[in-house]
This record gives C-alpha cells, sequence and structure tokens, in this order.
C-alpha cells in the first residue's frame, strides 16, 4: 500500500466514531498497543521534548527503506505516534519527502498538531522528515 | 458576609461560554484568572476617555492620565500596607521584578562567591534569573529542601544561611502545590542574621492579606493578572534603603534627571526604575482589580475558595488510585494530582473534551517534580467565580477519564 492509501484507511477506520469519547478510546487503545521501541534506543539523542510529553523517536535503514520506532510517555500522543510510524515506517526517503500528511486532519485530531500543544508531536514530524533527507543524502 | 456568586460570575462575561459544546468549567485561575467588566470598563475608559502619554505633558489629558497612574501606584501601596508610595514600582509582572532584583540589587551588592537562597518548590521565574547571575557573577545558588507534604523543611535554612549568604528569595505560596510558606518565620529568621528577603507573591495576593509592613520582608513582588486585573502590568515593593542603593533596571526614558554625553544622572524613586512609557492603563486596570476585590473582601474571597477547595479535595480522594502532590498543613485552593499513572497531559486533554480547562504539566517548577520523579501533574485552582457544581463536574470527568484507562 502506498503512503496515501494506509492514510485513506486510518481515515476510514476512524470514521466510525461519531463521538469524541470512542474516538479517544480507539487512540489509547492503538496507543497501549504500540510497541517495537527497544530500550537501548531510549537515548537522549532519540528523545523529542514537548513541554507537555516526551517522544522518542528511533531510524533505520534497512535495503534503502528507513523502519522508524518510536514512543511516548503521554498515551494519546502514543496513539498518534503509531499511526504516525504505521503510516511513514517502511518507505523509502523519496516517498517519505515527497508525502503529504492529511490524516491527522481528517480524522479531527488536528489540534494535537498545532505547535501550541508543545506535545513533541509536530517536532517528531519535522524529525521523520529530516532522517529521510540524511539517509537519501547518505545514498546519494 | 456571605458572597453571592452568581452575581460575581455576571461580572465576568468571559465564563458565559460553551467550549465543544459544554459550558465551560475554569480551573485554570492560578495561571491567570478572568477579569471582571469594572477592571474592562476601567481600561477601557482610558482609551476612549483621556490616554495620553504620563509625565511628560502639560495638557489637560496627560494630567488626567499621570494622575491616574500615579492613584493606582498609592492604591497598590495601600493594598500591600507599603509605607510609601514611591516604594512601589510597576512592572511587567513577576518574573520581570523577580529580574529587576536580580538584575539590579546583584549588580550593586553581589560579588563572586555571595549566595542567594530559593527553595526546591520554586517556579522557574524564581529560579532563572539567579542562576543568570550565578553565570554572570559567580554568586552560588542555594536551595531549600521540602519535605513529602511539600513543606519547606525550616531546620535546613539554618544551615543553608551564611556569612556569604545576601538574599534569600522564596514563594509566598507555591503555584504547583498551593504551600502556604512560613514566610514571616524565614523573614524573622534572615533578619537576625541581617539578611534580606524576597518575597515571591504570584500566587498570594488573590488569596491572603499581605502587610509588607507587619512582615517587614525587604521585597515583595506580585502580578496584576491573577488578581483579575491585566496582563502585563505587575509590582514590585522595595523598601526605600535598598531600592535608593540599587543600580537602575534599564534605561531609557522617564527614569533620567539629567543627560548628556559626558554623563547622565538618573530620577528619584520610583521612577528610576521605570524607564520608557509605562503601562498606564494596566495600572489602571490593576487599580480596578484591586478595588473589585476590596469590595468583595478578600477574607470573604478566601473563605469561599477554603470551601471549594475542603469540596474537590474530599470527592477528589474518594477516587481510587488518586495521588494528591501537596499536602502542606497551610495551602491555598489549588490541587495538584495525578491518578495511578495517567500522564497529565493525556487527563488534561479529555478533560477539556468535556469543557473543563485546568493546567497539565511541570508548572515551570521542574526542580520540584523531580523531587516527587513524576513527569507532572494535573492542576486544579480555584477562583472566587468558581462553583460546587463545576467542581462536580471536575470530578465526574476524571472518574470517567480514570475509567477509560481501566
Amino acid at each position: 500500500m502506498t503512503i496515501n492509501e494506509i492514510q485513506e484507511e486510518i481515515v476510514e477506520e476512524f470514521s466510525v466514531f461519531d463521538d469524541w469519547m470512542d474516538k479517544y478510546s480507539y487512540l489509547i487503545e492503538i496507543g497501549n498497543d504500540l510497541d517495537g521501541f527497544q530500550e537501548e534506543n531510549r537515548l537522549d539523542n532519540n528523545l523529542i521534548e514537548g513541554c507537555q510529553s516526551k517522544v522518542w523517536l528511533h531510524a533505520e535503514l534497512t535495503d534503502g527503506k528507513i523502519f522508524y520506532t518510536a514512543d511516548s510517555d503521554a498515551i494519546i500522543v502514543k496513539g498518534i505516534v503509531a499511526l504516525l510510524v504505521k503510516v511513514m515506517s517502511g518507505r523509502t526517503p523519496d516517498e517519505i519527502l515527497e508525502s503529504e500528511l492529511t490524516f491527522v486532519e481528517k480524522i479531527g485530531l488536528k489540534e494535537h498538531l498545532s505547535p501550541t500543544r508543545s506535545n513533541g508531536l509536530v517536532a517528531m514530524i519535522k524529525q521523520i522528515r529530516l532522517y529521510a533527507l540524511a539517509f537519501k543524502a547518505k545514498q546519494a | 458576609m456571605s458572597i453571592d456568586i452568581q452575581k460575581i460570575r455576571k461580572d465576568f462575561p468571559i465564563l458565559d461560554q460553551t467550549v465543544y459544546g459544554k459550558p465551560l468549567a475554569y480551573f485554570d485561575n492560578a495561571a491567570t484568572a478572568h477579569k471582571p467588566l469594572q477592571v474592562i470598563n476601567a481600561i477601557d475608559e482610558v482609551y476612549t476617555k483621556y490616554n495620553s502619554n504620563i509625565h511628560r505633558g502639560v495638557h489637560h489629558l496627560s494630567n488626567v492620565c499621570t494622575q491616574a497612574f500615579e492613584d493606582a501606584r498609592i492604591k497598590v501601596q495601600h493594598f500591600l500596607n507599603a509605607p510609601n508610595a514611591h516604594e512601589v514600582i510597576f512592572t511587567r509582572g513577576t518574573t520581570e521584578a523577580i529580574n529587576l532584583i536580580a538584575s539590579s540589587f546583584g549588580e550593586t551588592f553581589l560579588n563572586k562567591g555571595d549566595e542567594i537562597i530559593v527553595s526546591q518548590l520554586e517556579h522557574h521565574s524564581n529560579i532563572v534569573p539567579w542562576q543568570l547571575l550565578e553565570k554572570r557573577k559567580g554568586i552560588v545558588l542555594k536551595v531549600i529542601p521540602i519535605n513529602d507534604a511539600g513543606e519547606l523543611m525550616l531546620d535546613a535554612l539554618e544551615e543553608l544561611m551564611s556569612d556569604k549568604t545576601k538574599l534569600i528569595s522564596v514563594a509566598h505560596i507555591s503555584n504547583a502545590l498551593g504551600t502556604i510558606n512560613p514566610i514571616k518565620t524565614i523573614i524573622d529568621k534572615a533578619h537576625a542574621r541581617n539578611i534580606p528577603v524576597m518575597i515571591d507573591g504570584a500566587q498570594a495576593v488573590q488569596h491572603v492579606k499581605v502587610d509588607v509592613q507587619a512582615l517587614d520582608c525587604d521585597f515583595y513582588v506580585f502580578s496584576g493578572h491573577k488578581i483579575y486585573g491585566p496582563t502585563g502590568i505587575g509590582a514590585l515593593y522595595g523598601k526605600e534603603k535598598w531600592l535608593n542603593q540599587m543600580e537602575p533596571y534599564q534605561g531609557g526614558g522617564e527614569m533620567i534627571q539629567t543627560v548628556s554625553f559626558e554623563g547622565t544622572t538618573f530620577n528619584e524613586l520610583p521612577f528610576k526604575f521605570e524607564a520608557g512609557t509605562p503601562d498606564y492603563s494596566g495600572a489602571v486596570g490593576l487599580a480596578a482589580a484591586i478595588d473589585y476585590v476590596n469590595e468583595i473582601g478578600l477574607e470573604n474571597i478566601a473563605a469561599y475558595e477554603h470551601e471549594l477547595h475542603d469540596y474537590a479535595l474530599e470527592k477528589l480522594a474518594a477516587i481510587p488510585n488518586m495521588r494528591f502532590f501537596g499536602t502542606a498543613k497551610e495551602k491555598a485552593s489549588v490541587i495538584s494530582f495525578m491518578v495511578g499513572n495517567i500522564h497529565p497531559f493525556d487527563m488534561g486533554t479529555l478533560l477539556d473534551k468535556m469543557g473543563i480547562a485546568v493546567r497539565t504539566g511541570h508548572h515551570c517548577a521542574q526542580p520540584l517534580m523531580q523531587r516527587y520523579n513524576i513527569p507532572g501533574t494535573v492542576r486544579a485552582s480555584f477562583a472566587v467565580y468558581n462553583t460546587k457544581e463545576e467542581i462536580d463536574r471536575l470530578i465526574e470527568g476524571v472518574i470517567k477519564v480514570s475509567q477509560l484507562f481501566g
């Protein structure tokens, strides 16, 4: 599936919730289910410190594709982190750099990407793209 | 006298609104309080009736505006029971006031190796200005520790004070925990060794009557916006003997006597510390806020807030896995908590969806959070316009979120 197909799939999944409570319960569930972040990667240089919550992001290049693993200390943030990883992980640097993230807004969670939330998510997205740029430069 | 809350609520137009379709319940008062019409109208009047730069014009409006500004100073003087109006300096708020003291007192009195004492529960505003002095002047910062209840350990203060101690700077009330510190005891202990004391009153003046003469503190600072006044205005009270000796903070208009390229002489108090056009509309708004509080009566406000605090505390305590931070015997109407290990950000985000505004995070007191080894807390702080019905909604919300996290 392409990045956009996965984004559409997520939007579809969230479209069943007409109540914010159900939507957030689902997000919490996704957050709780997120694993794969290795403790050895919980390093200061993988830490994106928001004022309100913390996000850890690790990236590895394997066979030309970038694999992201991430974590957060706040579960709602972790839920969104899980969705971002699902969309962006296992892609080539070019795919990531050319992508446009639209699903967060479409599922009604745009407020969490506002810089004023200071939860680390905006910086995380920036960091995902920076990794793509760096790996692309390395490959060239 | 009992207070008529419904009448008071009508003074605050902002309260009458819905958030995500739910009526707003605002419990972030320790961050900033809302403004009554009396304050909004007073500021409005400055601009619609007599706006003019102060202390500079010979014309009518300038005189009216100057008078309003100086009347506001006298209002603050009486509010703090300061001996003289010229001992009241207008600042942008508590943070600027502390920076002014750190900068000017520091420049005049502090040398390498001198010590400043703060406490573990301070707001960053009463930590970072002194750390900047550590870098600039090589002074040393000492910290009064707290016990698990969030109370200052005064025995430690005795050991921290030395011949090198040049100032003690502590909060009157902790913003994150609500602890009311025994400032009179601290001031007496410090003065017994000729050490001056600065009190950060940002969380106090809206809850307790402050009398700087009875306290005998050397400096007392507070912000207007936390006592129902406008943002961008605050005040610094300082004993004349210190202020006269201290170097000016900033240079500019108003603070000078004569200026030539050979040298400049400075104006007298309080103008020496008020460079540039001051926030006279803010000062007028602050004066209106003080009038507002005085009219209801600080004792009445405090009594009502305590009632709200105790009501909320009892109900919150019944929630499984409730953890309170700050259980001092002497406490203002602030409750800091976590439920189990539910992250404060998660709790705050979900309460917000229910129209409930609380503060989450470290409350600009990271050393305090490190003391408790937590990422932050959820903080509900009460003001005179809050109601028990609103608290019921807070409790219901916290229970709902707790259940969501199982």
